[in-house]
């Protein structure tokens, strides 16, 4: 009697709850938010950008419920993100305002500005640090303390100047045609759906949400064959840049009148491709291209494959699925993918029982076709 | 940090931009108009459609009634229901016709829809031409078109290949002489009921973010040929081991005992008020 499982289906429901839980607790300890928030600042970023929610005291929370899940915590924040309303959007943010903490080219060494490493595992060696097993709060006071010391002997820097980007020297030099500003204001996909073709915002928008792993893939799958090309990290930037809104009693217009809500961690990336233009009489010259990035928190991976995706998709060549904007942008957003994924575990009895039907219909009225006939549809074929 | 939902969990200007979406597509029979789907707190694929629809349209005065493939005690209609009350504090129901607004995935009820209520069906893949055009912004242009040989062209190698049309659940069907219509996978059993149903039956697919209708008294025709005509699943010398009802869907179930394949109601809630019926009557005869 198989179907009785999914009936008492409350009562099931109620018992996995609580195995769940157990499953959390289980051993006696919990996460507090706040240790999260300290010591997972990687899986928080990746969060708040796949979900398009800075917060990262929610994502905290977010990963603490989902037992550290990235999709399950994803998942949990956008489905809170569908409960507020939309009262502001802010005005255009800049990045050249960025306080760079983190700021590399690999297209020139001397980069006006200079290289800023910052933070970053990059050099580190992935060797499993045994010491970190017994590590506790007293250790990394006293680590923090040496480390003021050692600052406080360089002198105070002051505010760091704006740093010039590297893409402004290529264009200086003419190696780039200067991209001209593109002020139509953005289309907003949670709020009107993506149409096809999509436009530049669009496009940008679901780039940034999507899962990590899919953004990185597909853009691998761009370098490595499905659309080649080597694209070069012209500048790629971490840091903070402030978020204001217009005030909305005013006309909107005047960036002074509008307020500072706060500022959000994010990464930048512009990526350089070099592409074939026309030349007057037929010739052909080369110049440089842009693909652009950016995404929530400190993403470096994520923001370089999406720059990488941005400019695969101003290609538009339908051989290649990676220059295919309905490839690509239908199918990298976690919470949809996962979703279908998980849905085939839903009971799918009717319509299989449809299925089964028609499968024993065409064992009955298919009539294999005789020995002669099929001779003869051959001779016709050829 | 505690935080309560509002009503029906969105905010309010969220259900206002999904009834617009609604009414559009009540103002076009079958076309499917596109909305910015929310994300849900029951995952992409599990009726996230369907579930906007309800929580958009739900008042304190509706009696909700949640289905899945057939059963209201379905571990997914459960957890769809208590999201609902969970959030209105609304009054549910299993009976049918006590319902004002059903939410059901993949069946349409064996007991006869009535004027004043409203069918919410979860769908998958709302599009009827995926199947042959993976784009977005090439089947869009088709509909526009009413070009829909395609689709007749799929039926037809369906049979040239098997003998017979093999659409499973989802057949399309032409609604109002002007769309083609995926009627999310209800079973071929079901088609017939939408045509000219006395209730609103509204079809809404999250993961692919469109809404789209059939109004009460709307002419839907399965798609078929004049000499291989629509057939629907058949039952036929088939009756429920529980309540003996013949020409419904049925589950086809088997019995370990006796390692032989009985059948069983699909629609549960009909046969329970079957069986209730028919104790009751027993008991007044014995009277």
């Amino acid at each position: 009697m198989g179907y009785v499982a999914v009936k008492g289906g409350t009562l099931a429901i109620e018992e996995s709850l609580k195995r769940i839980k157990f499953e959390r607790t289980k051993q006696g300890k919990v996460l507090d938010v706040t240790r999260i928030e300290g010591g997972m600042r990687g899986l928080i970023d990746q969060i708040m950008s796949e979900s398009s929610l800075y917060d990262e005291t929610l994502a905290a929370l977010a990963i603490k419920q989902a037992e550290g899940s990235p999709e399950e915590a994803v998942f949990l924040l956008r489905a809170y993100r569908s409960t507020l309303p939309r009262k502001h959007y802010s005005r255009a943010v800049h990045t050249r305002e960025m306080r760079v903490e983190r700021r590399i080219s690999a297209s020139f060494k001397d980069i006006p500005g200079g290289q800023i490493l910052g933070a970053s595992v990059d050099y580190s060696h992935r060797l499993l640090d045994f010491d970190l097993m017994h590590e506790t709060d007293e250790d990394a006071a006293r680590w923090l303390e040496a480390f003021a010391g050692e600052l406080g002997s360089f002198p105070e820097a002051g505010r760091p100047p704006e740093l010039m980007k590297v893409m402004d020297y290529l264009i200086e030099q003419g190696l780039m045609i200067s991209p001209a500003d593109d002020n139509t204001e953005p289309d907003d996909v949670t709020r009107r759906s993506i149409t096809f073709p999509a436009s530049r915002s669009q496009k940008l928008q679901v780039l940034t949400r999507g899962q990590t792993g899919t953004v990185t893939s597909l853009a691998y799958a761009v370098i490595r064959g499905y659309g080649v090309s080597h694209p070069t990290v012209g500048e790629l930037r971490v840091g903070r840049v402030p978020v204001c809104i217009d005030d909305p009693l005013g006309s909107g217009e005047d960036a002074e009148d509008s307020y500072y809500i706060g500022e959000i961690k994010v990464t930048e990336a512009e990526m350089l491709m070099s592409a074939a233009v026309a030349k007057e009489q037929g010739g052909k010259e080369l110049s440089f291209e842009i693909g652009y990035g950016l995404c929530y928190g400190q993403n470096e991976t994520k923001a370089i494959a999406m720059g990488i995706l941005d400019h695969s998709l101003e290609q538009g060549d339908s051989r290649f699925p990676t220059q295919d904007q309905e490839f690509v942008l239908y199918h990298i957003d976690s919470v949809e993918s996962t979703g279908f994924m998980s849905h085939l575990k839903l009971p799918h009895y009717v319509t299989f029982q449809s299925k089964m039907n028609d499968v024993r219909k065409t064992k009955t009225t298919v009539t294999t076709p005789k020995a002669d006939e099929t001779e003869e549809v051959k001779e016709l074929c050829k | 940090m505690q935080i309560n939902y509002n009503f029906a969990f969105f905010d309010e200007s969220s259900k206002r931009e999904i009834r617009r979406a609604t009414l559009k597509a009540i103002a076009v029979p079958g076309y499917q108009v596109p909305f910015a789907s929310r994300e849900m707190p029951i995952a992409r694929g599990w009726g996230t459609g369907g579930l906007q629809l309800t929580l958009s349209l739900v008042g304190l005065d509706d009696i909700v009634k949640v289905i899945d493939q057939g059963s209201d005690e379905s571990v997914n209609a459960v957890s769809i229901k208590k999201l609902v009350q969970n959030t209105t504090d609304i009054r549910t129901t299993d009976e049918t016709a006590k319902a004002t607004l059903i939410q059901s995935r993949h069946r349409v009820p064996e007991i006869p829809l009535r004027a004043g209520q409203i069918l919410v069906l979860q769908v998958p893949m709302p599009e009827p031409l995926r199947m042959y055009e993976p784009r977005e912004a090439e089947t869009k242009k088709l509909h526009a078109e009413k070009e829909y040989s395609g689709a007749w062209l799929m039926l037809f190698e369906q049979i040239m290949n098997y003998g017979s049309m093999t659409t499973g659940a989802d057949h399309p069907v032409m609604v109002h002489d002007r769309y083609v219509m995926a009627p999310s996978p209800i079973p071929k059993f079901d088609n017939a009921k939408l045509n000219s149903s006395e209730a609103l039956i509204l079809l809404g697919a999250g993961r692919e973010k469109k809404i789209y209708a059939v109004p009460p008294y709307t002419k839907v025709v399965s798609l078929d040929f004049e000499d291989y005509p629509f057939e629907t699943e058949s039952f036929e010398d088939r009756s429920c081991r529980l309540c003996g009802s013949t020409g419904v869907f049925m589950d086809e179930l088997y019995d370990d005992a006796s390692g032989t394949a009985y059948f069983q109601c699909n629609d549960t809630s009909y046969c329970l008020e079957r069986m209730n019926e028919q104790s009751w009557r027993e008991g007044a005869e014995s009277r």
